[in-house]
């Protein structure tokens, strides 16, 4: 992809800047898509239909008049809010989700940036969230926003640790922190994808991964940040129009991003199940959205079937549960490896 | 320590068993219909929106003495012997004129209490229940058929009536006082002589003679 | 320039504040809430210290208006209106105070529908409870699920009195309508639908780890508190008391039916824990789909009407009769002057009684915990203000 864009515009501003809004293009469709498809989801499991009419086949410009109805909203702050922070956290929030893709591989042409420590910025990047979060629920100068904000302040950090833990089993088999390379190794069909390797550690090690996800995009059963029925709306209840609408595009792209993670390592990324057939750098891009959309619909199924979690049964299953079955993946595959 | 694995596994177990129901429920049919493209039936009994038929109301005042929030305002006036005010379809002969017959609709609780005691049947519960309005006033509904021309006369004609047989029982009183005691008793004043029919407004009673 | 708080902070009851606790309002407008309650929380962290709630904003005169009505009759919509989730228990209460004040005693037809008019009233109110209480705890599905089995229900009532949720059915001396044709059959087909959703409802929330996690051992509501307290209903048997009104202080023929109160045991936690709560609810839809069974097999011919007086003019004197709502003993107090207009109606609220233990179950537990107990409570502001 960057050669293509060289050989257009020799520049490095242009190139840089087209493979950065890439994902964007991207994101921006996907979540148009998620959020109806989030509705489509719960309203059949829940034996009812959901959105039917904006655009005519069941609803499918739902999100869009959505958007529009929300970019005309009154922008209202509260008056004894901290104008500043108010302002910042939803770009904060999003450009902590944004910014993680730059390291995932869409296929084997496309990459934003092909850095050897892929995964280690993903992960670090990807904790810009809490700060956006805090950020909000703070400067809202409401108590229920700050208990949102400090709940989701404790878990997202308790999570990072298993959920890097997990990661790292797969890691160790690699030999490299690069996503690219990663996906290079799962060739060779379904078994050699690394989630089927030195079982069961590593398919262990993948739902943990799983669920420590859940934790960082906040969804069911975690979804204490914001959980509705306690906090109205936890850290995003002073917001209105654009900004919630930032807040909300930050989740989905959130969640494609931990499920585009979880496939790239475990499920071999753009790598086609089939070997040799349908594979290819479009046939790549395909096979990883399906995945990362697979994910993606198995969070939404989730959230439509778990009630969730308290705070402190939360932070149980991150240091009591996690963690420590994470070590035990580590150990298992290391010791597999050396023996 | 047995139970850190047991609750692993049980928590475990029943997510798997909680996301099996709703991956069924995914693939088994709405049970909600497209309102308003779609419109159930309601049954026969329902009870909504109230409707009034104005040729069968006697003026009795049984649905508002009924009423428990006191939605009703009736006004009935007195049908003089001479009009005909026709029959309800239940065969009484009406004897009083209803030109104000208002029902505050959002007072309404659809208790149904002021149906059964209306002796002609005439105010039911219908099936409507669209009938939002943007102006609250607009939800006082008036029942009554009589235009207001026709309640002023109405009113005029019952009033003459009163000052009539007011007039007239002040004559027959100062007839009375004339009449000096012991002699024959004097014949009671014209038009009062039938007792007084069921159901119609009782003329002036004469008082009783010594 | 840091200012420091030189006046102590008090909560609306006085007391004062310890420099780590906040004072948090569940306010009149939350989600949780089941109505318009207002929660004063003061909280330590996550730990809630104290619980002080603030009823009243439903209150709608209930008992003024029964002294201001021109017969008894008249009364029985606004019954209706205190717990409107539960109106034909509240009726069949209030009816059984006023025939008690005649000396009437209704024909056996009129029994029959009463108590299956009543059992499903139960089963609906419960499923309210029960899906509402799964929402509070985040499950969103069950919540239609049970609104979708209640709409059955619904759908019953309309079909017999014409209404859906205030029905004005049970009347002093009888019942406004007959039973439809075809609602033997109907009632059936919908005793058959709703068995195996009770079963598909335990798989999905009742036995799910998380939501045991959320309720067992929370709110623990030891037996002897909550007989000091007074509670009454699912409140009480979860506390592990077998007490239930139409077994221990029958009314109407519940004697003729076989069937079982349901008291909470401790399966997941403690006895008297959210879960007992939820549990004991659960177990009585399916006692009461048993009563219903029964009811609808012997239901004897007869005229709904005949035993409704023309006026209620009962003697002198007063009464006090309890029924068992879904939520609890509701109770009439009626006192007659001799007039055909009530003297005096005094509803005894079960939710207002069970609502007053709530300050003594929620110390010490967190916020989420408060959710899930005034869930497990299952008040009805409607009721609990009148």
């Amino acid at each position: 992809m960057e050669q293509l864009l060289r050989s257009l515009i020799d520049s490095d501003i242009f190139v840089y800047t087209v493979m950065a809004a890439l994902p964007l293009l991207w994101i921006l469709p996907y979540a148009l898509f998620a959020v109806w498809l989030e509705r489509k989801v719960s309203a059949h499991m829940q034996d009812r239909l959901g959105p039917m009419r904006v655009g005519g086949w069941h609803g499918w410009a739902q999100t869009i008049a959505d958007i529009l109805k929300l970019i005309q909203k009154e922008d209202i702050v509260p008056a004894a809010a901290d104008k500043r922070l108010h302002f910042l956290a939803p770009f904060i929030v999003f450009v902590g989700s944004y910014a993680a893709y730059a390291a995932i591989p869409f296929s084997s042409a496309f990459i934003g940036s092909g850095i050897n420590i892929g995964l280690f910025y993903i992960i670090a990047v990807s904790a810009l969230v809490t700060v956006g979060i805090l950020m909000a629920g703070w400067s809202s100068n409401n108590k229920w926003s700050l208990f949102g904000a400090m709940r989701s302040a404790a878990q997202i950090v308790s999570y990072e640790i298993p959920s890097t833990l997990a990661l790292l089993t797969v890691v160790m088999l690699a030999g490299t922190l690069n996503l690219q390379e990663i996906n290079r190794l799962q060739a060779g069909g379904l078994t050699n994808w690394f989630i089927f390797r030195k079982f069961p550690f590593v398919a262990i090690a993948f739902v943990i991964s799983f669920v420590a996800s859940l934790a960082e995009t906040n969804r069911t059963p975690f979804d204490i940040p914001e959980a509705e029925s306690e906090l109205v709306a936890g850290y995003h209840t002073e917001y209105s129009g654009m900004k919630f609408a930032l807040f909300f595009l930050a989740e989905y792209a959130n969640m494609f991003a931990v499920s585009a993670i979880s496939a790239t390592l475990f499920l071999g990324g753009w790598r086609s199940p089939l070997k040799k057939l349908m594979s290819g750098p479009v046939w790549g891009a395909f096979w990883f959205i399906s995945k990362g959309m697979f994910f993606v619909f198995v969070q939404m199924w989730l959230r439509w079937t778990l009630p969730r979690l308290r705070v402190d049964q939360l932070m149980y299953v991150s240091w009591k549960v996690l963690t420590p079955w994470a070590f035990a993946c580590i150990f298992g595959v290391g010791l597999w490896m050396v023996l | 320590m047995l139970k850190y694995f047991t609750d692993i596994f049980r928590s475990v177990w029943s997510v798997l068993i909680g996301m099996k129901v709703t991956f069924r429920h995914l693939f088994t049919p709405a049970v909600t219909i497209q309102y308003p493209d779609v419109k159930l039936k309601l049954p026969e009994r329902a009870r909504n929106r109230l409707y009034v038929n104005m040729d069968d109301c006697i003026g009795c005042f049984q649905c508002d003495m009924a009423c428990p929030v006191d939605c009703f305002k009736i006004e009935t006036v007195k049908g003089l012997p001479t009009e005909d005010l026709g029959m309800t379809s239940t065969g009484q002969k009406k004897r009083l004129w209803v030109p104000v017959f208002d029902i505050d609709i959002a007072k309404c609780c659809y208790c149904g209490l002021c149906v059964y005691p209306c002796p002609t049947e005439c105010i039911k519960m219908t099936d409507v229940y669209e009938f939002s309005e943007t102006n609250r006033h607009h939800l006082i509904y008036n029942y009554a058929t009589m235009t207001p021309a026709e309640a002023a006369e109405v009113r005029r004609r019952a009033a003459e009536h009163e000052k009539e047989q007011a007039a007239k029982k002040a004559a027959a009183a100062t007839a009375v006082k004339k009449t000096p005691p012991g002699s024959p008793p004097v014949p009671p004043a014209p038009g009062s002589s039938a007792p007084p029919a069921p159901g119609a407004p009782t003329p002036p009673t004469e008082p009783p003679r010594a | 320039m840091i200012e420091t708080q030189t006046a102590p902070i008090k909560t609306s009851t006085g007391r004062v504040l310890r420099p780590e606790e906040m004072v948090l309002n569940m306010g009149p407008q939350h989600p949780s809430t089941h109505g318009v309650l207002r929660l004063e929380l003061v909280v330590d962290g996550e730990i809630v210290v104290d619980v002080i709630p603030h009823i009243g904003y439903l209150h709608r005169c209930f008992e003024k208006h029964a002294e201001h009505m021109t017969n008894y009759q008249q009364v029985i919509p606004y019954c209706d209106r205190m717990d409107y989730l539960a109106s034909m228990n509240m009726d069949w209460a209030y009816a059984l105070a006023v025939e008690k004040l005649l000396g009437l005693q209704v024909p056996d037809r009129v029994e029959y529908i009463r108590v299956i008019m009543a059992e499903l009233q139960r089963i609906a109110s419960h499923l309210i409870a029960l899906g509402t209480y799964g929402l509070d705890v985040g499950a969103f599905t069950p919540f239609l699920f049970c609104f979708r089995d209640r709409e059955g229900i619904l759908d019953l009532f309309e079909n017999t009195c014409g209404a859906r949720l205030l029905y004005n059915y049970i009347w002093v001396g009888g019942l406004s309508h007959d039973l439809p044709s075809g609602f033997i059959d109907k009632a059936r087909a919908f005793c058959r639908y709703f068995r195996p959703n009770i079963k598909e409802l335990n798989d999905l929330l009742t036995y799910n780890e998380i939501f045991i996690k959320r309720t067992a051992n929370v709110g623990v509501l030891p037996a002897e508190a909550a007989i000091a307290y007074g509670c009454s209903g699912p409140m009480l048997r979860g506390s592990g008391v077998d007490w239930d009104l139409r077994r221990d202080d029958p009314y109407s023929i519940y004697k003729k039916f076989q069937w079982q109160p349901q008291i909470g045991r401790g399966e997941m936690g403690t006895t008297g824990d959210c879960w007992d709560r939820y549990m004991v609810r659960v177990r009585e839809m399916e006692q009461s789909l048993d009563i219903i069974e029964q009811a609808l097999g012997g239901i004897p011919p007869g005229d709904v009407q005949s035993a409704v007086p023309r006026r209620i003019r009962p003697n002198a004197g007063d009464v006090y009769v309890r029924s068992e709502s879904p939520r609890g003993e509701i109770g009439f107090y009626v006192i007659s002057d001799g007039s055909a207009t009530p003297y005096r109606v005094k509803a005894r609220s079960p939710a207002f009684v069970n609502l007053s233990v709530c300050p003594e179950i929620c110390k010490g537990y967190m916020i989420a915990d408060v959710v899930a107990i005034v869930g497990s409570i299952d008040i009805v502001l409607g009721e609990v203000d009148r």
